[in-house]
């Protein structure tokens, strides 16, 4: 198999997701078979060729530095499961 | 005349003549949502009360002499496009509560214009689907045979017009998700160029592939509705700042004196269903004699196309969707421990199985020692499919393909991801290198469910994809056809 339980374990763990061990050996099966297809990529001669990271041609956006609005304290907290004094309220971490 | 029939641009000219209200044409809308869509199941969120203040406003407006092309038309909005004050959940469980203090741009643009909102449109969670089967709320079903998928991920939004539960509507397109779903259910659909349309108040999926456009009746509805939502914005870092032309002005002369380009490449996959392809040449052959001339062109790339997107729209994903943590906004998984326990525990619960599958596929090619081998990868193929379309477009005007490798398929019919994932196949090219790309009906499968045809241009040229699109349309007339299967209930 492409991979194996620890390196899913490993790999939910970085992006912060649990998988249910009823349902491991069915997530790496099917990760395992993506992660062969992209083996595709492999076919693929790259040599000297420029990674594109974005098909817009841009360079950067700048705006005029001046003064503007920006949301309201009150709106920002409107949807945040705890709060309090104005704050997001985090479980605790000391 | 039954109101919800009426194209934008029927109803436009009623408007404009005072044969009709806004505040009517509204009510006959919602009155066959509250009937059909206990079938179709294509809104999350029916915002009747401000569907019908916003109408009354649109009368007024009307009644002042300040009409615009969208003043008083019904339309729905995905799930995903922030609407101030009315909730918007992303077809996810994180945001099933989630209100938005602002509006997204394309939103303010349809409100200044006095179009009506009837409501949110159901979706596959996150965009990340091509079935609408992943919504944490609701299965969507194809107007066209309740049995089917309406394809995805806008599948709600593309069965909503086809079931004339409103006269057109937005959704979004990162590898697909317009073109596919609008193929599936016998409506047009554009994925606009990348910068053309804002995506300030989009919940962000691939930021570099992500764009909004519209679902129409008709190629002219869909080019008024791309005329209403396109335009440059200070807020979208990568929006365009070139003047919008005047979409809704077809040519007049067919297709004389231009060039289509077909690469043979996508006409030889397994998976493909033969009807497709049938179309696909018939469609071509219509071209040929509305004076076009085709040519073929080469598109080398395009297998490693499907690798490619998945690998950079999962990276880009993983890296999005760390917001959601259970501190600013959407659910929160607080049963056990500290910090970290509360952001697993939120993000494992509140994410359905297809979302935690690609944020886990991004986490992978982005972790050290992969990085190379995918990401950078994937993106140096990206390259050469720009490539690609440049060099085709040097022999064509636009180029031809079919939409999808099949018609709608059963709900339920795919189970595995990556055969999900393979039927973004002839969708996803155009979303890597940033092109627009219309998809338009063209005729049936032997299960007589709607197939797609699928034109791409080059940068900012919408106007040209538009024309092409018009051009087929009016002598094929397969976008006037629309579902009878919905016996007694089709009010």
């Amino acid at each position: 198999m492409k991979i194996s339980h620890d390196e899913v374990i490993h790999v939910a763990g970085l992006a912060r997701l649990e998988i249910d061990k009823k349902a491991l050996d069915k997530f790496a099966m099917q990760m395992g078979a993506v992660l062969e297809y992209m083996d595709i990529l492999n076919s693929v001669d790259t040599t000297g060729v420029e990674p594109a990271y974005h098909a817009a041609h841009l360079s950067n956006a700048f705006r005029s530095d001046i003064k503007a609005g920006h949301a309201g304290r009150d709106d920002v907290l409107l949807n945040a499961p705890e709060k309090e004094d104005g704050a997001f309220v985090v479980p605790k971490v000391l | 005349m039954k109101l919800h029939e009426l194209t934008i641009k029927e109803a436009h000219g009623l408007l404009k003549q005072k044969e009709i209200s806004s505040r009517e044409l509204t009510c006959a809308l919602l009155d066959r949502i509250e009937i059909v869509d206990e079938k179709v199941n294509a809104y999350i969120t029916v915002a009747k009360d401000m569907a019908i203040k916003q109408a009354e406003l649109a009368d007024q407006a009307i009644s002042d002499g300040k009409i615009t092309y969208l003043t008083g038309i019904p339309l729905g909005v995905k799930d995903l496009i922030c609407t101030k004050g009315l909730r918007t959940t992303c077809a996810s469980r994180m945001l099933e509560n989630f209100v938005p203090f602002y509006d997204a741009f394309v939103v303010k643009k349809l409100q200044e214009q006095g179009a009506v909102i009837l409501g949110k449109i159901n979706m596959d969670e996150f965009a990340m689907g091509s079935s609408t089967e992943n919504s944490a709320f609701k299965t969507t079903c194809n107007p066209w045979d309740l049995a089917s998928i309406p394809g995805g991920s806008s599948g709600g939004s593309a069965a909503a017009v086809a079931a004339d539960l409103c006269l057109g509507s937005l959704g979004s397109d990162t590898g697909g998700s317009i073109r596919q779903p609008a193929s599936h259910c016998g409506v047009v659909g554009m994925k606009p160029t990348y910068g053309r349309v804002s995506r300030f108040g989009l919940v962000a999926f691939a930021s570099s592939l992500d764009q909004i456009g519209p679902f129409a009746k008709d190629v002219f509805d869909c080019a008024a509705l791309m005329h209403g939502i396109a335009g440059y914005d200070s807020m979208d870092s990568t929006s365009v700042s070139k003047e919008i032309p005047s979409y809704t002005s077809f040519c007049t002369n067919g297709l004389k004196n231009i060039t289509v380009g077909v690469p043979r490449e996508y006409f030889n996959l397994s998976g493909v269903d033969p009807e497709v392809l049938a179309s696909v040449n018939r469609a071509i052959k219509t071209i040929e004699d509305l004076g076009a001339a085709c040519v073929e062109v080469s598109m080398p790339h395009f297998e490693p196309a499907v690798a490619a997107y998945y690998v950079i729209a999962t990276a880009e994903a993983s890296s999005n969707l760390a917001r959601y943590d259970g501190v600013k906004y959407g659910f929160r998984d607080e049963s056990r421990g500290d910090l970290v326990q509360m952001y697993k525990s939120t993000r494992s619960r509140g994410f359905g199985d297809e979302v935690k599958r690609r944020i886990f596929l991004g986490t992978y090619v982005l972790s050290s020692g992969y990085y190379d081998a995918y990401y950078k990868k994937a993106s140096q193929v990206r390259r050469l499919i720009m490539g690609d379309f440049s060099k085709a477009f040097e022999k064509c005007d636009a180029i031809v393909i079919p939409t999808a490798p099949t018609g709608a398929f059963e709900l339920g019919g795919i189970q595995d991801p990556l055969q999900m994932y393979l039927q973004d196949i002839y969708t996803i090219s155009p979303n890597l290198a940033g092109l627009p790309a219309l998809s338009v009906p063209s005729g049936f499968d032997q299960n007589s469910m709607p197939l797609g045809i699928q034109f791409i241009g080059p940068q900012r040229e919408e106007i040209r994809v538009l024309n092409f699109g018009h051009q087929f349309e009016k002598k094929m007339k397969f976008s006037s056809q629309i579902p009878e299967n919905f016996g007694e209930i089709n009010v």
